[in-house]
């Protein structure tokens, strides 16, 4: 088996698969946490503000996106983002969306269910007394969340959305099936044309295995330092 | 955008059925695959979670190793690993019958094996989880009491462990379902893989999507169910759930 | 007076503009035309070793922008390009991701309710590839064994139908692109690829020992190839054909064909030699549209 180990097509592929494969995974990473934390907290604060309607309303969205299987909402979103962009923008026509814009899309809106739950946990973490000495002081609901609770809850749970967002990094290659080119769409794309499935898929699996499990050790050493003593 | 919800009666191009049945038979699949594979993700994760507790320094460092090795590596490449590369790297013959398999079980076996063991990691550190949440005063009673360590384990620990960590085994048994997409990539013909597969001859992509999304809404709905009667049958009266704080991932 | 001329030309620009509807208003608001293209549908679609997307059906799509862009009198015209795969490409053309779909699509009535298509720019017959060694020479051979197709195809979804109606028995495997598909066979998981014999030909001509396979001799069907665009856009399809029939009538169209099916292509230099077929070079003198499989007999 070794001996007839193809060293040489993962070499000469180097260039592709990490100048347009893993970009287009990191980017896709890193977008998506943005925007999926950014969209998560929105959720998690309508989920337990005052209005119950909001919060049936993301709560709903919550259990929907945790339900179905991610393969299945991308699927879903690379079809119907066209026709949710001309509704938005109110275009004659669908509007015109590649592969990572659908993909981008996708992820952050999924990911932002799982992002909501943790930031949840996180606020309903910090002791309502902080909350209370927030409208003693004469703050309202926004400025309390937005100036004393978040700034303590996202300190806290900063280790868990680092994990939740390794493994997006992980989910990414889930983009194989839209025929986007992220890193190991592109090894796929390697091994397909030049007739080497076990050099690529097993090269694919390292550098996934190194990636993440050097991320989640910078994470385990994070969570060291930030844990709070009460 | 119009639609044809009548697609549904209309029989699939294979003339095995309706796109209907085409699809609840894709739904016997997905269970097939997340049942065959929870049982050994359970089988091998409460092995490898128990014995990441004892005190034998070289098995702890074995299963830490184990766990990194299917954590670290997305699902998709997993799969294509057990399908693609396994069948190459065996001995020639065992390769080729391998191979020869025919579909379905030729994709069956393999998707069964991956997500068995690609679970089995999330299952190891609930177990672990759930027997550091008990008190250090039970397995200092059990020795105490003269038990080994294997009795303490069997007779004290485990049994209370896995009664504190069924809510969590709750949703991770929603997530193999849900994982077993994942085997459409090698072929396998579960619910979203025929689901995509009716929108590809029928052209009706809003449909077909719907359909799959609603059975597995109904499937999420009989499991959480049926695993709170469950965990209403098993609990133990006064022993206190650790609540835990929220675990990433799905 | 000078009010009044600005108005006369409002007036006018705005019934330029009324009068493109659908894909050229598309195309002339945002300056770029997309085309969807494949990644291995050689030598109609795919990625040369540069990763470019190049072949048979580009170069008459390129063509077909020109006219556009004439045809628009815009002084430039950005070419946009996506990926697409036999599965996702109708969708994506509905859905308008893409304006004009140039690979190795079939042209069909069942497809002609979702999509529309141009003259036709090739005619190849839907046949299987097998190992010599296998010894598969008729359908009948195929029975109770394991084969595949590729996913979203004619092919795949004609070979069910057959499975079904003759009850053969079959196993169909439904892989993700050609590569994939035919390295099945290669590695022995399938005993045959249903798939378009000029795709064929070219997969095994590539293949790392190409003596090993053999093409079906025995045809399941007649599989016009078009390019696809939007449906009920007239405007945009009177364009394109009359850009096609140009290609043809004027000759073009033979030194195309010969630049990818008579010489060396990319990225490996292999070339097919496959000439002109007969029911093709109908086509090149009556240039048709049909989805009828018996109007290219």
């Amino acid at each position: 088996m070794f001996p007839e180990f193809d060293f040489d097509v993962i070499e000469r592929s180097l260039p592709y698969l990490f100048r347009e494969g893993m970009t287009f995974t990191v980017t896709l990473t890193v977008l998506a946490m943005s925007g999926g934390i950014v969209f998560g907290t929105l959720l998690a604060m309508m989920r337990l503000g005052p209005l119950r309607w909001l919060s049936a309303i993301a709560g709903g969205y919550v259990n929907l996106m945790r339900s179905v299987p991610l393969l299945l909402v991308i699927f879903w979103f690379f079809f119907l983002v066209p026709y949710i962009g001309q509704w938005i923008l109110r275009e004659p026509n669908p509007v015109k969306v590649g592969a990572f814009t659908s993909a981008l899309v996708t992820f952050i809106m999924f990911e932002a269910a799982y992002y909501c739950e943790i930031m949840r946990a996180g606020i309903q973490s910090i002791p309502r007394g902080q909350v209370w000495s927030g409208y003693a002081l004469g703050l309202n609901y926004w400025q309390t969340m937005g100036r004393i609770v978040l700034p303590q809850a996202f300190r806290n749970m900063l280790p868990v959305l680092l994990t939740q967002t390794i493994i997006l990094f992980q989910d990414t290659s889930l983009v194989y099936v839209i025929s986007a080119t992220d890193f190991f769409g592109a090894a796929a794309k390697i091994a397909n044309r030049d007739y080497r499935l076990v050099e690529m898929y097993t090269f694919a699996a390292v550098v996934y295995f190194v990636i993440s499990y050097g991320l989640s050790t910078l994470v385990k050493s994070l969570q060291n330092k930030v844990a709070i003593i009460r | 955008m119009h639609y044809n919800w009548k697609v549904f009666l209309e029989m699939e191009p294979g003339g095995t059925g309706s796109y209907l049945q085409y699809l609840i038979v894709g739904l016997g699949w997905t269970l097939a695959t997340a049942l065959a594979a929870w049982a050994i993700a359970l089988t091998i994760g409460a092995v490898v979670g128990t014995l990441r507790t004892t005190s034998f320094k070289w098995v702890v460092r074995l299963g830490n190793l184990y766990v990194e090795i299917f954590r670290n590596v997305p699902l998709i490449v997993q799969m294509f690993l057990w399908f693609f590369v396994v069948p190459e790297l065996l001995p020639t013959a065992l390769g080729d019958w391998i191979k020869q398999m025919a579909p379905p079980w030729g994709m069956y076996i393999p998707a069964v094996l991956c997500l068995g063991l690609f679970t089995s990691v999330r299952v190891a550190e609930q177990v672990r989880a759930g027997i550091n949440s008990l008190p250090r005063g039970q397995r200092l009673a059990g020795t105490a009491t003269g038990l080994t360590q294997a009795q303490t384990y069997r007779y004290v620990i485990l049994p209370q462990a896995f009664r504190i960590i069924l809510p969590p085994l709750t949703s991770e048994f929603m997530n193999v379902i849900k994982n077993s997409s994942v085997a459409l990539t090698i072929g396998l013909l579960e619910l979203t893989g025929r689901a995509k597969a009716m929108q590809e001859f029928s052209f009706r992509v809003f449909e077909a999507y719907s359909a799959a999304t609603v059975i597995y809404l109904l499937t999420n709905l009989v499991v959480v169910l049926g695993m709170r009667a469950l965990e209403k049958k098993v609990r133990v009266p006064g022993l206190i759930a650790a609540g835990g704080a929220p675990q990433a991932g799905h | 007076m000078k009010r009044l001329s600005l108005l006369l030309a409002a007036l006018l620009v705005s019934g330029m503009v009324a009068a493109q509807e659908g894909t050229l208003k598309k195309i002339k608001d945002s300056g770029s035309i997309t085309i969807g293209h494949r990644d291995a549908s050689i030598p109609f679609s795919y990625y040369d070793d540069k990763q470019q997307p190049v072949g048979y059906a580009m170069d008459l799509c390129l063509r077909i922008a020109d006219a556009v862009k004439a045809e628009l009198k815009m002084p430039k015209l950005e070419i946009k390009y996506q990926l697409v795969t036999s599965a996702n490409r109708i969708p994506l053309m509905a859905n308008g991701t893409i304006d004009l779909e140039c690979g190795s699509t079939t042209n069909n009535l069942a497809r002609q309710e979702q999509v529309w298509f141009t003259i036709t720019h090739f005619v190849t017959a839907n046949r299987w590839v097998a190992k010599k060694s296998a010894k598969i020479h008729s359908l009948q051979d195929l029975k109770g064994k394991t084969i595949v197709s590729t996913a979203g195809t004619t092919n795949i979804k004609q070979i069910t139908e057959i499975n079904g109606q003759q009850n053969l028995g079959m196993n169909i495997i439904s892989a993700n692109g050609h590569p994939e598909a035919f390295q099945m066979v290669e590695t022995g998981r399938a005993v045959a690829f249903v798939m378009d014999d000029i795709l064929l030909y070219s997969l095994a001509a590539q293949s790392r020992s190409p003596k090993d396979y053999e093409i079906s001799k025995d045809a399941l069907s007649v599989e016009p190839y078009g390019i696809m665009l939007r449906k009920d856009d007239k405007p945009f399809k009177q364009v394109v054909d009359a850009a096609m029939t140009k290609i043809y009538k004027s000759g073009q169209i033979k030194a195309i064909y010969a630049k990818w099916f008579q010489k060396p292509i990319p990225p490996k230099g292999l070339n097919l030699n496959i000439p002109m077929s007969d029911s093709f070079k109908k086509v090149v003198a009556n240039p048709t549209d049909s989805g009828d499989p018996a109007a290219y007999k």
